[in-house]
């Protein structure tokens, strides 16, 4: 087990390096020039030459990339290109927050719609119940943001004004709302599926018969014998979730002007402001796979079973 | 005898339709694709104007007998314009999937031929691309090649017009979409292999002499194939959506060029409008029912081609 962590935990640096290394190409050799997106287009070539060599931008490819990883590993991301002075690190924090906490809020409502609606079809198996379920978790899992959002904006905002159509007030304000409901639907959906699947499986085992056959109530039964062993399976989506909390949809921060870091790295994008693609790049990169390894070791402690050599 | 000959006969088709058929939503998600490649393939004759065509004195006007489906701020006919976007959307998935599904095969069976570094080298690639942040991955790749497809098509005189019509766009999303697409399958293709080439059929064609590469594409790979075609089915779903995300950024097809992604972009500011159904749910809602209906689909041909 420690030895599988350790081989585990020693890909993480070299998973990083290449990751930063792609990055850097894809920001060095593609379109645009962030000193001139800086200056303007019509930027005196003199005065964008300085403006390059005093953030070193003129220096060769692997002596850049070697200068960033040295800082970076000392804490050090750099400066925003576009706001100048900012440093990366604050940057990214200051939007980590407000990212974070609304996708946390998204998870746990669509924990707590998806699961009880699975109990509630798996109970009703092949009845109508169950089926308006099932066919409402297909569209939820095939709906994309894009296509849901504007219809609910056009209902709830536009027509009966019933809420706001988005924007950020922390997570008790009534912004929330809208794009909670839109963004909650997928993760709900899949839960319900997960949910579905298992209590169908865990029924029909010989332990929830015996459970039954000792002549424990139906709620004992399914709560206490059946619940517990279907959830199980769960916990990997709601860990790789965990995971993506940092990561922040860069269309649905947009769609609903949450100030969030999806919508950081979309106008950084524009602006070629590499030094913030490159901290979220990384951010994104570790938070993926520290939630797999979370994952993989805590799988072991719920469901002793599994042993990984 | 001959009677008898006839009933014994196996019918591998009509076996394989009895089975898909006996899920309803897998029919009705065929339905869809057929719709959508008909519609997609014979545009210019389905199409009652041109995608182009702006008449200024018809702009964002609710559907009416000369529109079905109303027009945009620039009064060009929607319903043509969906229709047009359909001819992109079956150019697109496709293509997208077909060469992110070549590429996660080929790397696949490489990895899991040769084991080895070989593996190593492959399959840590596809960690590198799963641990990458997808979309702004996609992103990163367009932007980058989009200038150089551009110059490169340019260099072919003949091929200027095509230029025009927005092929050197189409061309960026399937290079992104490919690029970003591959590693799942490659993850998917080398489990199966690894998993069958340990079952006796495997054994028994060792044993009887045959090469590896026919081992892999004989005996193993026919029998992997139900996993990947089903997946195939998702991704074409996958790649329209896809599409959806990058034009809503900027990266993927532009204006003029129809495309139902980019229709959804075009008509954004049209959310609070009485027109917003037809302008923008409609290619939104379209988009949603096509990412189903492959689903669906996928979900079909696993009931179908997995026995039992």
């Amino acid at each position: 087990m420690i030895a599988y962590l350790v081989r585990r935990l020693l890909w993480l640096p070299f998973l990083l390096l290449i990751i930063a290394f792609i990055t850097f190409a894809l920001g060095l050799y593609g379109p645009g020039d962030p000193v001139l997106v800086m200056l303007g287009q019509h930027a005196n070539p003199e005065a964008a030459a300085r403006v390059r060599h005093e953030l070193g931008l003129d220096r060769p490819f692997l002596v850049q990339y070697a200068d960033y990883i040295w800082k970076a590993l000392h804490g050090d991301f750099g400066e925003s290109l576009k706001y100048r002075g900012q440093p990366v690190g604050r940057l990214i924090a200051t939007r980590l927050a407000v990212t974070v906490q609304f996708n946390a809020v998204v998870i746990a409502v669509g924990l707590a719609t998806g699961i009880p609606l699975g109990i509630l079809a798996a109970l009703n198996r092949n009845n109508l119940i169950d089926y308006s379920i099932v066919l409402l978790t297909v569209a939820g899992i095939s709906l994309p943001v894009l296509a849901v959002a504007p219809i609910a904006m056009w209902f709830l905002a536009a027509r009966f004004h019933l809420l706001p159509s988005g924007g950020w007030g922390g997570i008790l304000s009534r912004r929330i709302i809208m794009p909670t409901l839109v963004l909650a639907i997928g993760p709900a959906a899949v839960f319900v599926r997960q949910t579905r699947a298992n209590m169908l499986e865990v029924l029909d085992q010989d332990y929830v018969r015996t459970a039954r056959a000792k002549g424990l109530r139906e709620t004992a039964v399914i709560v206490a014998h059946a619940l517990r062993n279907a959830l199980i399976p769960l916990f990997t989506i709601f860990g790789l979730m965990l995971g993506g909390l940092v990561g922040g949809g860069i269309i649905t921060e947009s769609i609903f002007g949450i100030p969030g870091i999806g919508r950081l790295v979309w106008d950084a994008f524009t602006a070629r402001d590499y030094p913030v693609i490159m901290a979220y790049t990384l951010l994104v990169a570790v938070a993926y796979t520290m939630a797999n390894l979370f994952v993989d070791v805590c799988y072991r402690f719920v469901d002793p079973r599994i042993r990984y050599g | 005898m001959a009677a008898v000959e006839k009933a014994e006969q196996r019918q591998p088709w009509r076996e394989f339709w009895r089975r898909f058929s006996r899920n309803k939503l897998a029919v009705v998600g065929l339905v869809l694709v057929f719709v959508m490649f008909f519609t997609g393939i014979f545009a210019p004759w389905l199409a009652p104007y041109s995608y182009t065509d702006q008449n200024l004195d018809a702009v964002e006007q609710m559907p009416s007998l000369a529109h079905p489906l109303g027009t945009d701020e620039l009064g060009r006919d929607q319903l043509s314009r969906i229709i047009w976007g359909a001819r992109t959307a079956v150019i697109i998935a496709p293509t997208a999937t077909f060469f992110g599904v070549s590429l996660g095969l080929l790397f696949g069976l490489l990895a899991s031929y040769y084991r080895g570094w070989v593996e190593t080298l492959i399959m840590r690639l596809a960690d590198i691309l799963f641990a990458f942040p997808g979309i702004l991955l996609a992103i990163l790749i367009a932007a980058t090649v989009q200038g150089r497809i551009e110059a490169w098509l340019k260099g072919f005189e003949a091929l200027e017009g095509f230029v025009k019509a927005g092929f050197a766009q189409v061309l960026v999303v399937i290079v992104a979409l490919s690029a970003v697409g591959w590693p799942g399958m490659a993850r998917l293709v080398r489990g199966q292999v690894l998993a069958l080439r340990e079952e006796q059929f495997v054994e028994a064609a060792w044993a009887i002499g045959a090469k590896p590469w026919r081992v892999i594409t004989r005996h193993i790979l026919p029998n992997a194939m139900v996993p990947i075609v089903v997946s195939v089915s998702m991704s074409m779903g996958g790649a329209i959506m896809a599409e959806a995300g990058l034009s809503f950024m900027g990266i993927g097809i532009r204006p003029p060029t129809p495309s139902w992604g980019a229709l959804i972009i075009d008509n954004y500011s049209f959310w609070r409008s009485p027109a917003a159904p037809v302008l923008l749910w409609l290619p939104a809602l379209i988009v949603g029912a096509m990412v189903a209906a492959f689903n669906f689909v996928g979900d079909g041909l696993n009931e179908a081609l997995i026995p039992g």
